[in-house]
């Protein structure tokens, strides 16, 4: 099992690596500096600063000087955020954009389970047609609709909950931003759920269950167990952008999470915020690809014997 | 998913229509999509309101089924004219089509001051009837213009109806030739690495691998701030962007389906490998990949609206949904149908390309089984 982890943990290290210098690449491709403004600054002040960050040395040195910095886990200064480091600043977000994330997934992973399995034992009627209607409006209508809607029918219209802010977390003022991001999430969980049981619910060990004359409790829990699986690989997925903070909830909601530093620095070519997040972003992708194996391993005999 | 197709054009394009037809959801779902295509192709030109067209006087006004002007916009543009003709207004009448004044002021009124009528969206051009009083009297008959905007106009006086058709093209041509592209980039990618086998494939897998684990924001944010703000590169950007999962599906198919007997046949008998795919493979994996190109097209759409949203997309005056739905969520407060509109022809597109996606893979995963 640890040689397993070992050899994927090894497997994984190229991948970043690449991952790094894509992105790195990638972004001195696109016009324009970080330090570009309405005004030119003047010639020597702009090549001071260049210096400083050291932009002035050639483009493959500057990618060596980075990893090196990266192998210690230094992120580098930002270059927007004048006296802050990338560390420092992701320090203050990532949290912020992991605990909206993390409550988001929770809520989904409930609410979407429970309508899924509703909708699964009772494939017609009324339930299953409204469990099939939430399923596709989290898929058709995004974010930045339901955002605004939620803002006006409860932060304008009933003046229930504030219509932004982050205010150091209080649970007023999350109550909206994780509904908005759960939406989705909750459609896509329920429509996994619902399939994957229909496919289980069909299979010789349930109907074997069912011969014994077990309670439908005991069966259920035993179909969703098997039908966790597809459910398991799209949260896997999704764990990493959710985490690292929705750039349209955030916008929206005015939260200082990792969502909205990554956009106004890719704007801005504050190069050193967009890179740390790509490569977080990686990191928690990769980790969570793991995890999720090791999952299928605990829950699916097969995949462990294998 | 992996056993062979069987191919017979007539019974299977028969049966594609009568399956079509026989669901009503799908049906459904095909027609209002045909509908909306249509509407946004000819709608825009049956309108009476050009889309980049500013009525400076109807900022902000709501969806109403009447024509405009009524009686309180007629009162309070008289009522701004004669301010700025420094005239008095000493009577009006309003019989619906034109209104009748008169003015009168302390000098004799030059008549040149009417042009403020001609300036106004809600006057045409005023002529006098009679002056009195040595021209310091003076009446005069404004014809009303009528317009009618049907869902209202936006913050800067433009009929949202026209603009939500002219976003429509937009937004329909980028999902079509985006998901073009994905299909393109994906198909060739897949099949040449599921063909070529070995290191090659290895090595093509392990791209694919790592522009899966780049954030798909940034990859879309890099390539629109590389290629520019140009609207035919937006979705060239998206397509590049959404092509992962197509060359994954079609990498699968191609290692089946290159050790079928009629393959090794054709290179037995000496085809070159470009003739191989192009004959043999990619046509017996299309079912699987009109499957997944259905599920595409409103994928692509959503991401080429949240890249708008971002104000990235397409630029004014020119405009797609995500820009309707990005100025709507900023007056929110005043003016909610700006957001609402926009927000329901996006929702009833993707929901139909939606339903219409999954019964479209329904009918090849029966077929396929």
């Amino acid at each position: 099992m640890v040689r397993h982890i070992l050899a994927r943990v090894m497997a994984a290290v190229p991948t970043l690596f690449l991952i790094a210098a894509a992105s790195f690449f990638l972004m001195r491709l696109a016009p324009g500096g970080p330090f570009d403004a309405e005004r030119a600054l003047a010639p020597e002040i702009a090549a001071n600063l260049r210096h400083i960050y050291r932009l002035d040395l050639p483009l493959a040195q500057q990618f060596w000087l980075y990893l090196q910095s990266l192998l210690s886990g230094d992120f580098g200064p930002s270059f927007h955020w004048r006296d802050f480091t990338v560390n420092e600043l992701f320090a203050k977000a990532l949290p912020i954009s992991a605990q909206l994330g993390g409550e988001a997934m929770a809520l989904a992973l409930i609410v979407g389970t429970a309508l899924g399995l509703v909708s699964a034992i009772r494939q017609t009627g009324l339930v299953a047609h409204l469990v099939g209607a939430v399923a596709l409006l989290g898929i058709i209508v995004p974010p930045f609709v339901v955002a605004p809607l939620l803002q006006l029918v409860f932060g304008l219209t009933l003046k229930s909950l504030p219509v932004g802010g982050w205010n150091e977390g209080a649970w007023r003022n999350q109550i909206l931003p994780v509904v908005t991001l759960a939406l989705p999430l909750i459609a896509a969980v329920a429509r996994l759920t619902r399939a994957a049981l229909i496919d289980v619910l069909d299979q010789p060990h349930i109907r074997t269950l069912r011969a014994f004359g077990l309670p439908a409790a005991h069966i259920y829990a035993h179909a969703l167990r098997a039908a966790s699986l597809p459910v398991l690989s799209y949260l896997g997925l999704a764990a990493a952008n959710v985490l690292t903070g929705s750039v349209v909830v955030e916008t929206i909601f005015g939260i200082p999470g990792m969502g909205r530093y990554f956009v106004d620095a890719a704007l801005g070519r504050d190069y050193t915020i967009v890179m740390g997040t790509v490569i977080v972003i990686a990191l928690l992708v990769t980790g969570f690809n793991l995890l999720v194996d090791l999952a299928y391993a605990w829950i699916d005999p097969r995949v462990r014997h294998e | 998913m992996n056993r062979p197709l069987t191919i017979d054009k007539a019974k299977t394009d028969r049966s594609l229509f009568a399956r079509i037809a026989a669901n009503p959801a799908t049906l459904a779902s095909a027609l209002i999509l045909g509908l909306m295509a249509l509407a946004c192709l000819i709608g825009p030109i049956l309108s009476p309101h050009p889309y980049d067209r500013v009525y400076r006087d109807y900022v902000l006004i709501g969806p109403s089924l009447t024509a405009h002007p009524d009686t309180t916009e007629v009162d309070a543009a008289m009522s701004d004219i004669a301010r700025r003709m420094r005239v008095e207004i000493a009577a009006t009448q309003n019989d619906g089509t034109k209104l009748r004044a008169t003015l009168t002021s302390d000098r004799p009124i030059d008549a040149r001051a009417l042009r403020y009528f001609d300036r106004s969206d809600i006057f045409a051009p005023a002529h006098i009837v009679s002056s009195e009083d040595e021209g310091r009297r003076l009446s005069l008959e404004a014809p009303l213009r009528r317009e009618v905007f049907l869902f209202g106009t936006d913050a800067n006086g433009r009929d949202l109806l026209t603009r939500i058709l002219i976003a429509g093209r937009v937004s329909l041509a980028v999902g079509l030739l985006a998901s073009f592209v994905a299909l393109v980039i994906g198909v060739t990618f897949g099949a040449v690495a599921g063909y070529a086998g070995g290191r090659v494939d290895a090595v093509m897998m392990r791209i694919v691998e790592i522009v899966y684990a780049l954030p798909f924001i940034f990859l879309v944010i890099v390539l629109t701030m590389i290629f520019g703000r140009n609207f035919i590169l937006i979705f060239v950007a998206i397509g590049a962007v959404e092509w992962l999962d197509m060359a994954r599906i079609v990498r699968g198919q191609t290692l089946t389906l290159k050790r079928r007997d009629y393959v090794l046949a054709a290179e037995a008998l000496g085809a070159p490998a470009r003739a191989i795919l192009w004959r043999h493979i990619i046509p017996n994996a299309l079912g699987p990949i009109a499957a997944s190109l259905t599920l595409l097209v409103p994928r692509v759409i959503l991401l080429e609206s949240f890249v708008s949203f971002l104000g990235l997309g397409v630029q004014e005056p020119l405009t797609s949904w995500g820009v309707l739905i990005s100025d709507g969520a900023r007056t929110i407060q005043s003016a909610a149908y700006l957001l609402i509109f926009p927000a329901l022809f996006l929702a009833v597109t993707l929901g139909a390309l939606q339903i219409l996606g999954d019964g479209w893979r329904g009918f090849f995963e029966t077929r396929n089984d």
